[in-house]
Formats: C-alpha cells, structure tokens, sequence
C-alpha cells in the first residue's frame, strides 16, 4: 500500500520555534490523521502547508492523485495545485463563513465544483445538491435559501456538503467543531465519522479538543513550539502519552 | 506448536514527568505463551498490573521492553514498537479487547455500537443486525433500548453492550477485562456460554475476573503477575 500523502522536513517558521518544523509523516486512504496542541503551536501553519496553501520553505508535500501519480505539491504548477484543491482535496474551515459564499444559495454552494469541472446540467446539479443536503441532515427543502438563514451548526454541514460533492479522496480540516455548541458538535461528529468510513477518506483534522481527536482520528501527533514532540495511535497517545508535554496536555482536561 | 500470541521478557514502566519524574514498573519481565482455543488467567493482586498487561498487548499503553508477538493473518508479528498502522490492523481482525466500561459516543444506538465490529471487517448490514439482534437478545437487553444510544444505560447494561459487541465477529485472541464483573448470575452464564463456544471455535484468550466462578469456567492456565516495587528517579 503506498501513502496518499507523504510528508518530508516539512518547514515553515514566522520566527524561532514560530509556525512549524521538521515534520514528517504518511498518510493513507481511510486514514485520519489529528493534530493536537495549544495555541501557538504551529498547528494551523501545518495545515495550511499541507493544503498548498502556504509553501514551506524546505521539505516536500508529496500527493499521489487518483490515476497514481506522485505530485510534489510545490513543484507542480499553480494551476495543478488549484484544480486539486477543488477536485481531490477539500478544506473545511473554522468557521464556515470563510468556506462558504454567503451570497449564494446552498444549492449554488453544494454545486460550485461541479459546475467547475465543467458540469452545466441544471437538473443534475440541483438532484446533488439535495442529495448532499440529505447526506448532511439539513432539510432538502432549504436548497434556495442563503447560508446566512441556516444556525452555525448548518452552516458547518453545508461547507461540509460543499467539499464532499466532488468525491475527494483528501480532506483538511482546522477546528471543524470549534465555533459550536456541544449539543451541535456531537451531532457534526457521528456525521463525519460516518462519512469518513463510508467514502473512505483520508483526513487531516487540527483540533485543541482531545475527545474530538479520540472520536474521530486514528493517529495523533501533539505539536508544541513548532515540533512534533510525540505521535502514536490515538488512544495510546491519550491513554499513555510519553513526552513531558503530551501527559501536562492529557492530564489538563477537566473530566465532566 | 501453533502459538498464537507470546511474550518474552514484556516490562512496561510509567514515567510521570509531571510528578517529578517518577517512575513506576508495573510490568517486569512477563513471560508467557498461548495456544489457539487456550484461556489464560491473570492472577494476582489489586495494583499489580493485570490491566496494564492487557492493554500493553493491546496497543493502547507503549511497553517498555521486551517483545509481544501475535500470529496475524498466517505471520508472527511484533506488537513492541509496531506501526499504529499495523495495530490497528491487528485490532480490526485478530485482538479483540473489552474492560468493563463502554466508550460511549453521543447519538450513536446501542444497536449500532454492537455492529459496528462487523462493519469494520465488511459484514453486509442486515446480516450484522441480525446477528446484534441476537446477542443483544440473549444478553437480557430488552428491546425497546436498541435504538437508544447506551450512555444513560446502566452500568451492567453497558457492560453488555460492550460484551455483545466483542462477540460480533471472532477474535484468536481475545483480552477480557473483569467480562462479568456488574451483572447477575443469568447473565454471566450468557457471558460464560459465550466465551465456552469462541474457545470451541479455536479463540485464545487472556482473562482478569476477581469472580471465582468466572475464572473456574474459563481457566485452562494461570500466570501469576507479582507486585513490582516503584522506585523513584533521582
């Protein structure tokens, strides 16, 4: 089984021990990969290199795309790396007024990228856009109406629709739960876990909250000051963490 | 011999390094092997890492030292220093594991927990309800609680829940932790059935109960873990 993505050195520095450093890691398909830390760790500067949205200065992003061939993410072409992010790759933000166009309709949204790969049949565009808004648990009848209509939890299913309709096979996500309440957040949880192993996708979530990280990742790697300080199986990083870091994190959660 | 699962010489040590560095060694030098349709029984006293040895053979704590191997998918494999990758792997086909406490998650039924290991390894859907029907059925969880999601269940409720899942699908090796320990006498001898038919069927497992019944009816051997004294780092 080779990686869907593989990671080498990867670095970015704002100043010392500021954004991230010497990361490594691979990623395969159905594989969900969390990254913990505190503010200030670096873990949003990753994301943003490991989306090719922000270039490193040294080391390599390497995606291997769905007819097999290895791209280094910031050798390739703008272009290149533009149609990836809107076809094999998905972002979803914090907030998902940052993801979503708020002047459009949902139904606009869900068929943004389809309509960017070229699909112009109405009838086939709206018949996604209410699959998807089904798949998402928001009801169907709300395909005309704007974002700005829906709760912040909608809005997040929405963003969540918009990035899934074009079959990715890479997903980002920073903080997806962040802005929510709790009642809403577990509700978006069981969603994308589902989602996770049903179209088996590989994913990359930046999240400060550890039970998130339990529910939906499969590995973890705990940044601090720009490093990875300590990576394993989910539960072991959490049950049994090593660095002096990792067991203050794990042991500073409050217990409801 | 046909071993499924060996220890040579498994330590696990815990370096608290936010209690000024103390280290406890609760493993030493663990020493055992296991045959297929074979149940092992931890024995020893409250605190001297019975738990702990199953959840380092399990993946969930990292051990010291040593190795742990375990026959997966025709191949020995080493659990000591193994890829999550690969422990994960181990977990979807050969290791089963349950404590006594369900991880339960929000809004998810009970029915769905249970068949949810099925899933895992690719059961079609409605053969895996029936089959979580069944064993939910058998353990004495009514009906009308399958499409309630377990967290306000109690706590021998739970503890069913979580048995029904295990015995999902089968495991060559299963790790049990206290199996029986909240339910009544009815429903451990479901328990005890169902372990009796998995170790028919050619599953190995490793057992802690501090029930004397538990233990008679699934003992074929006993390995004594002893209390390792903790000393402190400098």
């Amino acid at each position: 089984m080779t990686a869907i993505l593989s990671v080498r050195g990867v670095t970015h520095l704002y100043g010392a021990d500021k954004g991230c450093q010497d990361v490594n890691f691979d990623l395969h398909a159905g594989e969900v990969l969390g990254i913990v830390g505190e503010s200030g760790s670096g873990k949003s500067t990753l994301l943003g290199v490991l989306s090719g949205r922000l270039a490193p200065s040294c080391g390599s992003v390497v995606y291997r795309d769905s007819q097999g061939e290895a791209i280094d993410i910031y050798q390739a072409s703008e272009a290149r790396r533009r149609n990836l992010l809107r076809t094999e790759w998905g972002f979803v933000e914090q907030n998902p007024r940052d993801g979503l166009r708020m002047n459009v309709s949902a139904g606009a949204n869900i068929g943004e990228r389809q309509m960017a790969q070229g699909l112009r049949h109405y009838g086939r565009l709206r018949e996604a856009g209410l699959k998807w808004l089904r798949q998402v648990e928001i009801d169907p009848a709300r395909i005309d109406d704007l974002p700005g209509t829906f709760s912040g939890g909608m809005q997040q299913r929405l963003q969540i629709a918009r990035n899934l309709v074009s079959s990715p096979r890479l997903l980002f996500m920073d903080e997806p739960t962040g802005g929510l309440d709790v009642s809403v957040q577990a509700s978006l949880l069981d969603l994308l876990r589902g989602l996770v192993r049903e179209l088996q996708l590989a994913v990359v979530i930046v999240t400060h909250d550890l039970a998130v990280a339990r529910l939906l990742a499969d590995r973890l790697m705990v940044m601090r000051r720009s490093r990875v300080v300590e990576a394993g199986l989910t539960d072991q990083v959490l049950d049994d963490p090593q660095h002096a870091y990792s067991q203050l994190l794990v042991s500073s959660v409050l217990q409801p | 011999m046909n071993t499924i699962m060996e220890a040579r010489g498994l330590s696990k040590t815990f370096t608290l390094h936010q209690q000024h560095g103390v280290v406890l060694h609760v493993l030493n030098d663990i020493d055992f092997s296991l045959s297929p349709g074979e149940c092992l029984i931890l024995a020893g006293p409250s605190g001297a890492g019975k738990s702990t040895l199953l959840r380092t053979l399990y993946g969930n704590y990292v051990p010291s030292a040593g190795s742990a191997c375990v026959r997966h998918e025709g191949r020995m494999v080493e659990l000591v220093g193994a890829e999550p990758r690969v422990v994960l792997a181990l977990r979807r086909s050969t290791i089963g594991y349950v404590s006594q406490f369900l991880r339960v998650i929000p809004r998810v039924s009970c029915l769905n927990v249970v068949m949810e290991p099925a899933l895992a390894r690719g059961m079609d859907r409605d053969q895996a309800r029936e089959r979580a029907q069944h064993l939910l059925a058998r353990l004495g969880i009514a009906e009308r609680l399958w499409d309630l999601a377990p967290g306000t269940f109690s706590g021998g409720e739970q503890q069913r829940v979580n048995i029904a899942r295990c015995f999902m699908v089968t495991w060559p090796v299963l790790l049990l932790d206290e199996p029986t320990a909240s339910l009544d006498a009815a429903n451990r001898e479901v328990v005890l059935e169902l372990v009796a038919e998995a170790k028919a069927g050619g599953g190995a497992m490793i057992a802690i109960s501090h029930d004397e019944r538990t233990r008679d009816a699934m003992a074929d051997r006993y390995l004594e873990i002893s209390t390792v004294e903790a000393s402190h780092a400098a």
